[in-house]
């Protein structure tokens, strides 16, 4: 069962000519589908899991520890998993020569990150709370505010993108991208939740975000 | 326990800031093969916004865990290239690369493979291949004189055949 939103959305206008219209092909069932890339630590920088350290000054805004595990569907561990983050800063803009948002630049945060799993699947970052954001998509549109992560799993097709959401934001509703997932309990799944155990006393709110990554073919059999 | 997957969203338009820092599509420096080609949209316009994912055996038709990926956003003309070796056949299929694409407008990745021109005798015997029927056609590069040239085409009447994930 796949709880993943459609390729079509036409609420998500740029669905319209990039979302595929004849049927999917069965997947194979084949090495090439049930073997992925492993990365080493040599993949990654030292303050590349610290999006609050990669420049001189602190960037503004307020400060989170974003923790969790990554997980198979039979609930073991996902050890070594690179995980991959990026966002905008805390008044909602990239750092990308594409956003328009007239929102100002931090010169102290770029916000991207990376880090690897340990052996009980747990990743962690600490980095700003990131902004709400206006798109053209509809009139009036705002992105609720997220966080993009990027996850390799055992097999190449377990490979996952998503984007982790905080709680009680008033814009999931609506959101189109946020809402093309049309289970709510899925939905759920991509907001994280906070937690008092990952709060660093006098320091960052933390907030926790498991992810789960889709069974292989051959687990499906 | 059966834990339910979490969902995929799109990987928007901001991607490359997290995902395409380091440059990770020369898997093997100076590698006999190069790859190359673009994603198109239903209007066949370039996707300047892509990004396309390769994973790959080696020339003994292995996957090895340290070899094999690799990673490319698509420029303002929608073009993407690697530069690698080509796979050996793999457990009795011929030799292929599977590739992934993210973009904005991709509410999840399209999963399709590259098969090889100069394979033909492989080619008719690959069962994925097989299994693709008219669609078959869509799964095989070209060759032009440095490079082999695999267009991802992702609507359209001659949209690429993408399997199930």
């Amino acid at each position: 069962m796949t709880l993943d939103p459609p390729y079509d959305h036409p609420e998500y206008r740029s669905t319209a000519l990039r979302a595929p219209r004849k049927p999917l092909l069965p997947l194979p069932h084949t090495l090439s589908e049930l073997t992925g890339p492993v990365f080493g630590e040599g993949a990654l920088g030292e303050l590349d899991a610290d999006l609050t350290r990669q420049h001189p000054g602190e960037p503004l805004g307020e400060r989170i520890v974003v923790s969790g595990r990554v997980l198979e569907s039979d609930g073991r561990p996902v050890r070594n998993a690179l995980v991959e983050i990026w966002q905008a800063n805390a008044a909602g803009r990239y750092v990308h020569e594409n956003d328009r948002h007239p929102a100002p630049v931090d010169p102290n945060f770029t916000g991207a990150g990376r880090c690897l799993t340990d052996a009980d699947g747990h990743y962690r970052f600490t980095t700003i709370k990131p902004g709400a954001y206006p798109w053209r998509n509809h009139p009036n549109g705002w992105r609720p505010a997220h966080i993009h992560l990027s996850l390799f799993g055992r097999a190449f097709t377990q490979r996952l993108v998503t984007q982790m959401y905080f709680p009680g934001d008033p814009l999931f509703e609506f959101d189109p991208i946020f809402q093309s997932v049309r289970d709510q309990k899925a939905r759920e799944r991509l907001v994280s939740t906070f937690d008092w155990e990952t709060t660093a006393p006098e320091w960052a709110l933390g907030y926790r975000f498991d992810v789960v990554l889709g069974a292989t073919p051959m687990e499906d059999d | 326990m059966t834990l339910l997957p979490t969902p995929s969203q799109t990987v928007g338009p901001f991607f490359s800031i997290g995902l395409c820092v380091l440059p990770s599509n020369e898997l093997v420096p100076g590698g006999a093969l190069r790859i190359e080609g673009r994603v198109l949209d239903g209007a066949d316009e370039p996707v300047p916004d892509a990004m396309v994912e390769i994973w790959q055996a080696g020339p003994e038709g292995t996957y090895l865990p340290s070899f094999g990926w690799g990673r490319c956003g698509t420029d303002g003309e929608g073009r993407y290239s690697f530069v690698t070796e080509k796979p050996g056949p793999v457990d009795g299929q011929a030799p292929h690369l599977v590739i992934l694409v993210f973009a904005r407008g991709l509410l999840r990745p399209v999963l399709t493979r590259v098969y090889f021109p100069d394979e033909a005798e492989a080619n008719a015997a690959d069962p994925v291949l097989a299994a693709a029927g008219d669609e078959a056609a869509t799964l095989v590069a070209e060759s032009t004189d440095a490079a082999l040239r695999f267009d991802v085409r992702l609507q359209g009447d001659r949209q690429t055949a993408f399997f199930a994930l």
